[in-house]
């Protein structure tokens, strides 16, 4: 008897929390705007700022804010990942400060954010080399982007082709969503043409990597911070990727990483995006094996 | 302190009042909960039928349905679920043909074979079986499976739907098993002594009585099953290449309609055309699991009506 009132009430209390947890979530996207605010030069700056985006920029973007914000602790910075469209989708909806993106926004995209009153504006905060890798055995040193494509379209279907050993092509892609296989397709690819169907797609940069060691027929293309001693990075047009030769220029497959902000930006955001691009935030980048700016 | 009989009979009515009122408010409470998890899933239904409109009147669903290619993102965009559904059923066959057998074999054993401690340790292990992450399965079948399925067929790459489907079928065990080994339990044990009082042997008694008798339930498993194959996401996406080609063989690349939803929502323009194509997938996909667990259900049934007799 006893113990089947407690259950009841225990049941009417479960059901009573749900619905009160249901109607709870609907308010609180409305606080969560740019709380930045501007004070002296002396004082102590304070705000809160929230980042979401591409997941190629979470670690970076999670190192800078741990930087800045031991430099300024009245600073509360939120870092979240989900996807490039993930994080421009919630500047459009005004729930973040700061989206992440390792690819430009898209027509239909700015768009969207003109007709709910957002203005987005890009800043290139570091930038990102692609090296085209193979298996170490591979006989191959060196590819021209124009053999690179052929490869990726599927016309190029064996190494000897390209002057290695008789041996079928394995191709390795990013995902079609994410921002290094868009940009990967524009450059190198081809602007009208297509991957080849073949070209197996995997969810991760770091599963590109561990494919690649591991199958002696593959080629794959990452960011040269997943550059490991367990891959063999080929030249590219004669030229090896590294930080150096994508800062002056001479390696060709370099990208931009982008954080869009909601008009120009100011107070803590400012102060944030100022650090980013200064020498100290540059030189987390190329810590988190990426390339500077400048 | 005097107290009367009528006084007290109308104390004990109060009560009684009080608990009958109580007990409607609770079983309204939980009725409601019931209708609510009927409302959830038709909500889910209309809200994914929402989603995808734009797509399906864009590029059209006969189109998406018979289209042999998928570049979302290429030049022209090409959307055709034909991969994906091939891709999809290809790596739940070959996950059938990997839990049938030994899922089935599990739960005879476990069931008419075993008893005791032994019996119940074999449950735990299998219902811890399905406690692990999909993503463990899947990280297991990177490291151990794809080298392994590459050098013993001779592949170019060990990223096949062969190697999606074995840990597809090894992660679906635990359902099959656990509802096979329910229904061979509900089999009457005068059944069985009957069987055995006819001169029938043991495993004369299993093959011959038990098993025909719990088909309907085994094959409920076998279905819920399925459904759990075709539904799994994260270790598809480690294991099978993702290649959006259709495939000759088992021992190519596939790219299933889980994966390719996972794969490609964060990164898509919310609202856009690939956003609410993306939203026809897990349509095709949410009816597809639908049936299948549709068709479970009704055998279920079946089977119970049965022993009711």
């Amino acid at each position: 008897m006893k113990v089947k009132k407690v259950m009841a009430f225990g049941l009417v209390a479960a059901l009573a929390l749900g619905a009160f947890g249901l109607t709870g979530c609907g308010t609180k996207a409305a606080d969560s705007g740019s709380t930045g605010t501007t004070e002296t030069a002396e004082a102590e700056l304070t705000g809160t700022i929230n980042i979401e985006g591409s997941d190629t920029l979470v670690n970076l973007s999670t190192a800078w804010s741990q930087e800045f914000m031991t430099e300024n602790p009245g600073v509360m910075i939120a870092v979240k990942g989900g996807g490039s469209g993930t994080g421009i989708a919630s500047l459009i909806n005004k729930t973040v400060d700061y989206a992440n993106a390792s690819r430009k926004m898209k027509d239909e995209e700015t768009e969207q954010a003109k007709a709910n009153g957002v203005t987005p504006v890009e800043h290139t905060v570091a930038r990102d080399g692609i090296a085209v890798i193979a298996h170490p055995s591979n006989a191959v040193a060196d590819l021209t982007i124009e053999q690179i494509g052929k490869i990726y379209r599927g016309e190029i279907k064996n190494w000897k082709e390209v002057g290695g050993a008789d041996k079928a092509i394995v191709i390795l892609s990013r995902d079609s969503s994410s921002g290094t296989y868009e940009y990967f397709k524009e450059e190198v690819v081809g602007k009208d043409k297509n991957y080849a169907s073949s070209a197996k797609l995997l969810p991760s940069t770091q599963a590109i990597v561990d494919e690649t060691a591991a199958n002696d027929g593959a080629i794959g293309y990452v960011g040269v911070g997943y550059v490991a001693p367990s891959i063999k990075v080929l030249k590219v047009e004669g030229v090896a990727a590294s930080v150096e030769s994508v800062l002056d220029g001479t390696y060709k497959i370099s990208r931009g990483l982008y954080m869009y902000s909601n008009g120009e930006v100011s107070g803590a955001m400012k102060s944030f995006l100022d650090w980013i691009l200064s020498p100290a935030g540059q030189k987390v980048v190329e810590d988190e094996g990426f390339v500077p700016v400048q | 302190m005097t107290v009367n009989p009528t006084d007290m009979a109308g104390r004990h009515l109060g009560r009684a009042t009080r608990r009958r009122a109580a007990e409607a408010v609770v079983r309204s409470l939980v009725y409601g909960a019931g209708l609510l998890s009927i409302v959830i899933l038709a909500a889910i239904a209309v809200f994914l039928f929402i989603e995808a409109r734009r797509g399906m009147t864009e590029v059209g669903l006969g189109t998406m349905l018979t289209s042999t290619a998928w570049f979302p993102t290429g030049t022209p965009k090409i959307f055709g679920f034909v991969p994906l559904i091939v891709g999809s059923l290809l790596v739940t066959a070959v996950a059938l043909v990997v839990f049938v057998p030994i899922g089935i074999g599990a739960a005879v054993f476990i069931s008419e074979f075993s008893a005791g401690w032994f019996k119940e340790a074999m449950k735990s292990v299998i219902e811890f079986m399905a406690a692990v992450p999909s993503v463990v399965y899947g990280f297991l079948g990177v490291a151990v499976l794809i080298p392994l399925v590459k050098d013993t067929f001779g592949l170019t790459s060990g990223m096949t739907a062969l190697t999606g489907g074995i840990v597809l079928g090894v992660m679906s065990l635990p359902t099959v098993i656990s509802i096979s080994e329910d229904a061979l339990h509900a089999v009457p044990d005068a059944l069985r002594q009957g069987s055995l009082a006819l001169g029938n042997t043991r495993w004369q008694t299993v093959y011959k009585v038990v098993v025909p008798s719990a088909s309907s339930g085994i094959f409920a498993g076998v279905m819920l099953g399925l459904g759990r194959a075709i539904g799994e996401t994260m270790a598809v996406l480690m294991l099978t290449g993702n290649a959006a080609v259709i495939p000759g063989s088992v021992f190519e690349s596939v790219r299933t309609m889980t994966g390719t939803i996972a794969a490609e929502m964060g990164e898509v323009v919310f609202g856009g055309l690939h956003y609410s194509v993306l939203f026809g997938v897990g349509l095709v996909l949410f009816g597809i699991t639908f049936a299948i667990n549709l068709a479970a259900d009704l055998v279920l049934e079946r089977q119970r009506k049965r022993w009711r007799r």
